[in-house]
């Protein structure tokens, strides 16, 4: 492995890490997918990285399938959660409405 | 016959997308499709033991570039189960929601997340695995929310759904290593190149991890109950049912063929306790639960936890016929579950249909008003708990006496304390729901015999039929490997 290499792999692995993390103690929901989607873009970063062949040859193409797909499901995979979360927020504002109408 | 394994993976697809398009005609498409992939599975099931394992590279491209299908009898086992409670559950789902408008949601994701369930099962590359584990994560999340009107139960989806999302992400992480050091993600492939070094047990540390968020492993379970609990019970039937399962044959897939040479006894010592804590903790948060769906969500807890029990139990037996039982008996016993906990989570949707809530305290009365319903709901838990003649009795009864064999005997005693609980809270219910009303109740008006029959279907199969027909599913079961040439 290049030192370059070396170099955006491991800002990779860290930025997935940070992401998780975050992902998994943050309360509010939208920080919770930004995290996730911090933390799949670090793992993207390390699959570009890895798919570094070397300056005057082409690179991988199966890494870069890969992080193709990845950012498709992620995109979908944010916007169900979104999705779910506004219609939770309804719910709650509905609920709070019909308890303050009945007190 | 290879373009059987087309038909089933690409059928549930294709009829995600004619309910999506007409909406109207979803009950009847969904019938017709599930009918025909429980007979193609049947096919299929009957097909593999002459040959020990079927294949076909989808548009004639080779695996590597391609992607390729592939069926062993593990798989297709797990198939037919999937159509068998596929079946049952979609025609217990098209009385169990009346509201035809809940019903025009239900039917497209229902079948996204079969087609999910049936391309995980039937494809052998890591990453594609990867894609149906998303696939299978997104449409399991949406379909708990249909007809929510809690936010409990949006809540819920939401915390199975983020953290299904994080497995993923574990997973395609462990993907990115195995691919960083061998250069290739074809499972038949990577089987005779993965070595024991730092990166492969890098690697099977972040699979597993990620798999074991999916399978809900203590201490990995938290979202569990709370999610299969507050789904439609259609929903839940499917969700404990096939999708914790599917993620636990991606882990024996992982575990025994691919990273044999990185699973230590000690990794595989350390599974079984975390199993161990499962059956236990599970079993006692069911005794102790109030509800009849939080009951049935704790149980799949403890059951997943059995079958990570006898992982070191299988590993620790010598390679050969002795660990072809072992290994056959543990299938037995995921498969068995399967099918009694669909049944178990169906007789209970119809019982808080009928009743309006599903409190084990007031259930009084009820087994006068729901009779078969409750019959079906006490063959399940003969098969839940592992009485004789079900499948589970046999397969947990081969495992005892696997881990003496084996000399470890101290899985057994936690069998024991687990059945007893097991028991215990399945017993619990019975009582309640056979006592007589306490209160002068409404008369409740009779339940549709429609809605109670899948369930009944169900849990005969679990009790007698796998429990008498044991043999043919063993013997197959037991063809498949953890046999590894190297």
């Amino acid at each position: 492995m290049e030192q370059a290499q070396l170099m955006f792999a491991a800002t990779g692995a860290l930025i997935f890490v940070f992401g998780l993390v975050a992902g998994l103690r943050d309360d509010s929901l939208l920080g919770r997918i930004i995290a996730i989607n911090i933390s799949g873009v670090g793992l993207f970063l390390l699959l570009v990285a890895l798919a570094y062949r070397g300056l005057c040859q082409a690179a991988d193409p199966i890494p870069h399938a890969l992080v193709l797909t990845g950012i498709v499901v992620a995109v979908a995979a944010s916007g169900l959660a979104i999705a779910i979360g506004r219609k939770l927020d309804e719910l709650r504002n509905s609920s709070h409405r019909r308890e303050g109408d009945s007190s | 016959m290879s373009s059987l394994l087309v038909l089933i993976a690409t059928l549930p697809l294709m009829t995600a997308l004619a309910c999506l398009l007409h909406p109207r005609g979803g009950d009847q498409l969904s019938l017709v499709a599930s009918m025909i992939q429980l007979v193609a599975s049947v096919l299929l099931v009957t097909e593999l033991p002459s040959r020990s394992s079927l294949s076909h590279a989808l548009g004639g491209w080779a695996p590597g570039l391609g992607i390729a299908l592939g069926a062993d009898p593990l798989a297709g086992w797990l198939v037919l189960l999937c159509a068998l409670v596929q079946f049952a559950t979609t025609l217990y789902a098209r009385f169990y929601f009346c509201d035809s408008q809940a019903r025009y949601r239900l039917w497209p994701l229902w079948w996204l997340l079969a087609s999910a369930l049936y391309a995980l099962l039937l494809s052998g590359d890591l990453f594609n695995l990867y894609v149906t584990l998303e696939l299978l994560g997104l449409s399991a999340a949406a379909l708990c929310t249909v007809g929510a009107a809690k936010a409990e139960a949006l809540e819920a989806a939401l915390r199975y759904l983020l953290l299904g999302l994080i497995g993923s992400l574990l997973y395609l992480a462990g993907v990115a290593l195995v691919y960083a050091e061998y250069g290739t993600l074809d499972v038949s492939a990577l089987r005779t190149l993965i070595s024991s070094s730092p990166a492969s047990l890098a690697s099977l540390v972040l699979l597993s991890s990620g798999l074991m968020i999916k399978c809900a492993l203590v201490p990995l379970h938290f979202w569990l109950p709370a999610a299969h609990s507050s789904a439609p019970a259609p929903v839940s039937a499917v969700l404990s049912a096939l999708v914790v399962k599917v993620a636990f044959y991606l882990l024996l897939r992982l575990w025994f063929e691919l990273f044999t040479p990185v699973v230590t006894s000690a990794f595989a010592t350390l599974i079984g306790l975390l199993g161990a804590i499962a059956v236990i903790w599970g079993s006692w948060q069911a005794f102790r639960a109030t509800r009849l769906k939080l009951l049935a969500a704790y149980s799949t807890l403890s059951q997943m936890g059995y079958l990570f029990m006898f992982v070191p139990i299988v590993m620790a037996l010598p390679e050969g016929d002795t660990r072809q039982f072992a290994y056959g008996a543990l299938l037995l016993l995921a498969v068995s579950h399967g099918i009694a906990k669909a049944a178990l989570f169906m007789g209970i949707g119809s019982l808080q249909q009928h009743l309006g809530h599903d409190e084990i305290d007031r259930l009084g009365g009820s087994a006068r008003k729901l009779p078969v319903t409750l019959f079906a709901i006490s063959l399940a838990g003969v098969a839940l708990v592992g009485l004789p003649p079900s499948g589970a009795f046999l397969a947990k009864w081969a495992l005892i006496s696997s881990s003496l064999v084996s000399g470890q005997w101290w899985w057994m005693l936690v069998t024991l304390v687990g059945t007893l609980l097991a028991a215990a809270y399945l017993v619990r219910v019975l009582g309640a729901a056979f006592a007589p009303t306490a209160a002068a109740e409404p008369a409740l008006p009779t339940c549709r015999l429609a809605l109670q029959q899948p369930a009944l279907l169900l849990a005969v199969l679990a009790t007698f039929g796998l429990g008498f027909a044991a043999s043919p599913v063993w013997d197959t079961l037991s063809l498949s490997p953890p046999e590894v040439q190297r």
